[in-house]
């Protein structure tokens, strides 16, 4: 390997490579192999990829017994390096206090990069499996609360694997 | 003086002070939660023990005075170990709730915690639970469970504010902060203990929940709720106020501010009721007018008046610049001699501590600028007379309700034409021809002098249509620098409101006079030319603390009683 930007080539191609066609059927039996092997793509969209616990899809809100489990703690908001998430803070009756009034997540914005989720101190945000995220114009894309909660035990795979790798 | 070693500093101190006084007044910080400057010595948290050669212990700062020759050490080992210990003490019954608690951002326990403190626990047994959301008074909500007994708010009602009302009680572990049996905390300076608390038990019920600390923007400005202009803070987001908190300033208002000030000034800013633009009366309906319109309007109908019958009020609420530029107009440009200010004092409502009974931030300014009659015959009591009598036809009142005083809205019926600066709907813009939005204290640059006589910046917080937040130079959070025009947190409503100065400059240029400001310094800068109290003084010199104007050159009649 070259250093210094002085970069040391072949000069010359071998026999074989200069008359071409054994390197052509070398790429043609890469190919036609290839054509016997099981298919790894899907017929989107009829079909659908279903990604693992790992993956980080758009982020939801946890709703347990009827109420989000989120307090309003606004870090997650904080974090966002992409400034995407508002919160407004309510008072509530219940014993965690503090409620959201308004949480949005602008989808244009995010980056799903999964910070939210890592700071949230009540498991609250959480990334879902879904990536189907197509707007029609920014005003479609900022979700609200109606659009980010899910239920607890629909989330159960993810809060599982968050269990164990976090 | 007595030489004491701080740290292998040698200090000149004196011996009147305590180690923690001494030291701070050098520069050096030793830790604290109970001691305030201006509340007396507690000496209960222990968070400032520091190690004095030949003591046989560890001293507290706070309650320890300076001695000839002393050696203090505020960080060998000794120290650092006592004070990870105390704060892992205050912290084993500490709710771990930051996420929640208000004072986040801004705690000392918090800030203390990351500087002093070890960072993990040894306490794995369960956290006493106290009370939380309980109600010291009007404006005080308490969370027991956050107090680390430090009784800064005891000391604070007992000696500042004169209501001893508040009491630890209960023993060791269980000891929790209350009233008096049918007492409740609700003095007019009550709300200072929110400030003073070192950590998040008390808080605000306005405040409480409406913002995280770190996600507002905060501009120094003063208070403009009586004649004291008590230095504060303005704190905002997405272009609202969400709250005021007093600003440090030995001369004018301390570490203090009273409940009025910090609730009662500053929530008509975000307003619905807001003047959103300017207006002119067309068939008994005020109707929505651009700027342009407005102004040629007010001069042409000024042209058609003698100068006689124009009469102008000045306001106390306005700056020092509005005023100025509207004594020009007034006296200089159409040459009216009938200027005045309508006073808002109430008699009686006042303290020895802050609350004036004067309820204007700048009657001094106005009058010392020369919105101020000449004699009886020009003043206030005249101009209204002239009103009923019908020898003034036309009133210009800047940015004041003079209409709620029923004598005074009774009398301005009798007009052809009042023109009204103003930043709400009122009693006055009921009645008024023209009504010109203006921008409210928290919207605009300018200078207040205060019944000290003392000239204080007032810094704009609220962005408006004119003057945007980035450009104009405001204090900027982190959501306001980022924000584009497509999300909703930086769209908070900017109304369509112009400085005083500006709409009067403007007036004054479409009667033919050459009034050449572009921006407030500009105004300032001839204001401190023209006007003899004023020599010398610039917004450089003025400062974060303001400035008093000297005693020798203010005639008597502007020196209130």
């Amino acid at each position: 390997m070259g250093t210094n930007g002085n970069i040391i080539r072949k000069k010359d191609l071998g026999f074989w490579q200069s008359i071409y066609v054994p390197e052509i059927l070398k790429g043609l039996r890469l190919t036609i192999t290839q054509m016997f092997k099981p298919k790894f793509t899907y017929e989107f969209p009829e079909v659908r990829f279903k990604p693992p616990e790992v993956f980080r899809g758009r982020p939801v809100l946890v709703e347990e017994n009827g109420v989000e489990r989120c307090v309003a703690c606004g870090l997650c908001s904080r974090v966002c390096p992409a400034l995407a998430i508002e919160v407004q803070a309510g008072e509530t009756e219940l014993a965690k206090e503090r409620y959201p009034i308004k949480f949005e997540i602008n989808m244009v914005r995010c980056i799903f990069c999964g910070f939210c989720e890592e700071v949230c101190p009540e498991e609250a945000i959480i990334m879902s499996n879904e990536y189907l995220l197509a707007f029609n114009n920014q005003v479609e894309a900022v979700f609200g609360k109606e659009k980010l909660l899910k239920s607890a035990a629909e989330m159960r795979p993810r809060l599982e694997w968050l269990k164990v790798n976090r | 003086m007595a030489k004491i070693t701080i740290d292998g500093k040698e200090l000149d101190a004196d011996p009147k002070l305590t180690i923690i006084q001494a030291a701070r007044q050098h520069g050096i910080h030793i830790p604290h939660f109970c001691w305030h400057p201006k509340l007396s010595v507690s000496g209960n948290c222990r968070m400032c023990l520091v190690e004095v050669e030949k003591m046989p212990k560890l001293a507290i700062a706070c309650a320890t005075q300076v001695a000839e020759g002393m050696i203090v050490r505020t960080n060998n080992e000794r120290v650092i170990k006592a004070r990870n210990s105390v704060m892992e003490f205050l912290l084993i019954n500490h709710p771990l709730d930051c996420p929640i608690c208000d004072e986040a951002g801004e705690c000392k326990l918090q800030d203390y915690s990351y500087k002093y403190s070890v960072g993990y626990s040894r306490f794995d047994e369960n956290k006493v639970h106290k009370p939380k959301r309980v109600e010291l008074g009007p404006r005080i909500v308490l969370d027991d469970e956050r107090c680390i007994m430090c009784s800064r708010c005891i000391r604070f009602a007992d000696e500042i504010a004169h209501q001893p009302v508040l009491i630890f009680t209960e023993r060791g572990t269980h000891v929790v902060l209350r009233t008096f049996p049918h007492t409740v905390l609700d003095n007019p300076y009550s709300m200072n203990v929110i400030d003073l608390c070192p950590v998040g038990a008390l808080t605000s019920k306005d405040f409480r929940f409406k913002s995280r600390v770190w996600e507002m923007a905060n501009t120094e400005s003063i208070c403009t709720g009586c004649a004291r202009g008590c230095n504060i803070n303005i704190w905002t987001r997405n272009n609202e106020i969400l709250r005021l908190t007093p600003r440090l300033n030995e001369d004018v208002n301390s570490y203090w501010m009273c409940d009025h000030g910090r609730l009662g000034t500053f929530k008509f800013v975000n307003s619905d009721n807001r003047i959103k633009t300017p207006m002119i009366r067309k068939e008994e309906a005020l109707m929505e007018v651009n700027w342009d319109e407005a102004i040629s309007q007010v001069a042409s109908d000024l042209r058609s008046y003698k100068k006689s019958e124009i009469a102008g009020l000045g306001s106390a609420y306005a700056t020092n610049e509005d005023n100025y530029v509207f004594r020009r107009l007034m006296k200089g440009v159409i040459g009216t001699k009938f200027v005045d200010v309508v006073p808002h004092v109430k008699e009686g409502d006042e303290d020895q501590l802050l609350i004036r009974a004067d309820k204007t931030p700048n009657a001094v300014g106005a009058a010392a600028v020369g919105v101020t009659s000449v004699d009886a015959s020009t003043g206030l009591e005249a101009i209204l007379n002239g009103i009923s009598s019908g020898a003034i036809k036309v009133l210009y009142v800047l940015e004041d309700n003079i209409a709620a005083d029923p004598r005074v809205a009774s009398v301005l019926s009798e007009l052809d034409l009042l023109i009204v600066h103003s930043y709400e709907h009122n009693e006055t813009t009921k009645l008024a021809s023209v009504v010109l939005s203006a921008s409210t204290y928290a919207e605009k640059n300018g200078t207040m002098t205060n019944f000290q006589r003392r000239v204080q910046r007032i810094r704009p917080a609220v962005a408006t249509l004119e003057a945007d937040r980035a450009l104009g130079g405001f204090s900027m959070s982190r959501w306001d620098k980022f924000a584009s025009p497509n999300d909703r947190w930086g769209k908070g409503p900017r109304r369509d409101a112009r400085p005083s100065w500006r709409i009067v400059s403007g007036i004054a240029n479409a009667l033919g006079a050459k009034f050449k400001y572009n921006a407030v310094e500009e105004v300032f800068k001839d204001l401190a030319e023209k006007v003899e109290i004023f020599k010398g003084l610039s917004y450089a010199k003025i400062g974060n603390r303001g400035i008093a104007l000297t005693t020798e050159n203010v005639p008597t009649s502007l020196i209130p009683a």
